[in-house]
């Protein structure tokens, strides 16, 4: 790849989105905007390694894109189509002199692609498309859809927010709240969505991960001041600090409880720990500050040694008040089964003797916890690869080895991850079941 | 679905029902059926047991072998009902094979099966 190119893929990581937003503020044409500053990528692409690199390649790229719209209103002037976005590109064709600074839009374009008017299940999709520029085959592999589906979805989107002008326009002091969650719902999905797909894949470069990392520091800087948005942030950080300890050196899973904080990343990790204390002095206690402050308390155990569960199971309650989601009340039902256990033991008790009855102490946290799990829904659990292995890791806990056995399966057969169902398979023969 | 498999794979199937390839199988198998979703399947023997038939020109062509080489084989189908392909996608991403080998999802001919079966 020559110089060029790679100055070209550079400003295109960097300011895609930045481009993007600015563009399609001002003519409320995602689409538009999107065409316009792809095809001003591509006359870069064949006029900067004959040319050289300009001085300011971001201010290049909108000054042909700007001229690619006021073409494309051009036609369309000519077809009575689109008045509005002539008038609007028109008018700023005017002040054509290379912005330097020109303003960020970007939280703009994040509230339109997670605005109220577009289904919820295309927020994520288009705000990596849009903010970041990832194409639809690679977002499609991320959902798990194909890629012509996928293709056709962001479309369908980007025509709706154009038909239904959907306002650029930040929303109103009373909406807002709503609105932002709305924006971080879809951050924090793209970083799961990053996470799971990225489990077992060595380095592979910038996943989804970093992306929606560095949305929520993109959002974090356009508002300082918000809570919510350092305790998403924070939340992110502690579990990406845990990337390099999910797995062994043979690739194996590893739980979080037999991780070696060792190999946690420290500078993630205290970034995460400075957003969550910034968040506290703010006094706005929110579900994902929540979620980061259970993570915190797990990595407390690099200087502590231990976890405290107790601890964890009280903020899973405080969660649960806030946002009852199904993967809240496992999480809750986990802590809960450790609190009622006493401190050490059982963890090197790996090889010790056959011990087939635990003691009613040991009873008490997993009988709890199983009981919890029981009232979750059965239609929304039925298939739900995370309540069936902590309903096997309980009922082990508990001597009855022969559920045991069937929770496990069904969490095999539901895992997607084949690190996981190896973990898996290897606890349930270990299990000492009378049929072997 | 199509499950392509390197031979590799297919030939720790006869290791007993506690080999990782057999109970990851299993437990695939049970968690499809519990889910109502499976309609039915099996797993093929390996393809160099295969024997084609066709016929040229009236003359019987009979060979050992299988019909395409490939370093992936067909080694078995399973056929699901789901409400579309999202669905049919997170189903197939789950998978063994898909682990280890290929899972190719295909829509059943519903027109054309309905009009060859009707009796």
């Amino acid at each position: 790849m020559s110089d060029a190119q790679r100055a070209v893929e550079a400003v295109a990581r960097e300011s895609y989105g930045r481009l993007v937003a600015f563009l399609s503020a001002r003519t409320r044409d995602v689409a538009g905007a999107e065409d316009a500053l792809g095809d001003a990528l591509l006359s870069a692409l064949t006029t900067w390694p004959r040319d050289g690199v300009p001085e300011k390649p971001e201010a290049w790229l909108l000054t042909a894109a700007r001229h690619r719209l006021v073409d494309a209103a051009r036609k369309a002037r000519v077809r009575e189509e689109h008045a509005s976005t002539v008038r609007l590109v028109l008018a700023e064709a005017g002040d054509m002199q290379p912005p330097g600074d020109f303003p960020d839009e970007r939280l703009k374009l994040l509230f339109v692609c997670a605005h109220p008017a577009l289904d919820p299940a295309v927020h994520t999709p288009l705000m990596l498309q849009t903010v970041l520029g990832i194409d639809a085959a690679r977002i499609a592999q991320a959902f798990l859809v194909s890629p012509a589906t996928m293709g056709q979805r962001l479309v369908r989107a980007k025509r709706r927010i154009r038909e239904t002008g959907i306002s650029f326009e930040p929303p109103s002091e009373h909406e807002l709240p709503g609105r932002l969650g709305a924006v971080m719902e879809a951050i924090y999905a793209a970083f799961g969505i990053g996470w799971d797909e990225a489990a077992g894949a060595e380095s592979r470069g910038r996943d989804l991960a970093d992306e929606a990392i560095w949305l929520a520091r993109v959002l974090r800087e356009l508002r300082p001041d918000d809570p919510e948005i350092r305790g998403l942030l924070a939340l992110m950080l502690h579990c990406e600090a845990r990337r390099p300890a999910r797995r062994d050196d043979a690739g194996r899973y590893v739980p979080l409880s037999e991780q070696d904080p060792a190999r946690w990343s420290l500078p993630l990790l205290l970034e995460a720990e400075r957003e969550l204390s910034a968040a506290a002095a703010l006094v706005r206690p929110g579900r994902f500050q929540l979620q980061a402050a259970i993570q915190s308390v797990h990595a407390d155990r690099r200087l502590t040694g231990r976890t405290d569960w107790a601890a964890i199971a009280d903020f899973y309650a405080a969660l649960l008040a806030l946002a009852p989601t199904l993967g809240a009340r496992i999480g809750h039902a986990a802590a809960v089964a450790e609190c009622g256990q006493p401190r050490a033991g059982e963890r090197d008790g790996a090889a010790a003797p056959e011990r087939d009855s635990p003691t009613a102490a040991e009873r008490d946290g997993p009988t709890a916890a199983l009981s919890l799990l029981d009232d979750l829904d059965v239609a929304a659990v039925r298939n739900h690869q995370p309540w069936w292995a902590l309903r096997g890791h309980l009922l082990e806990r508990l001597g009855r080895h022969a559920e045991a056995a069937e929770a496990l399966d069904r969490a095999i057969g539901l895992a997607e991850d084949d690190a996981v169902r190896q973990f898996l398979l290897a606890r349930r023969a270990r299990l000492p079941l009378a049929d072997g | 679905m199509l499950i392509h498999e390197p031979s590799t794979a297919v030939a720790s199937r006869g290791q007993g029902p506690q080999h990782p390839y057999v109970a990851a199988w299993r437990a695939y198998h049970t968690a499809l059926v519990e889910a109502g979703v499976y309609v039915g399947g099996a797993p093929l023997k390996l393809n160099d047991t295969a024997t084609t038939v066709r016929l040229e020109q009236g003359q019987r062509r009979v060979q050992d072998g299988p019909f395409v080489e490939a370093k992936e084989q067909l080694g078995g189908f399973l056929i699901v009902e789901l409400a579309d392909l999202d669905a049919a996608l997170q189903w197939a991403a789950r998978c063994p094979a898909a682990s280890y080998g290929t899972v190719e999802v295909r829509r059943v001919d519903e027109d054309t099966h309905e009009t060859i079966s009707r009796t």
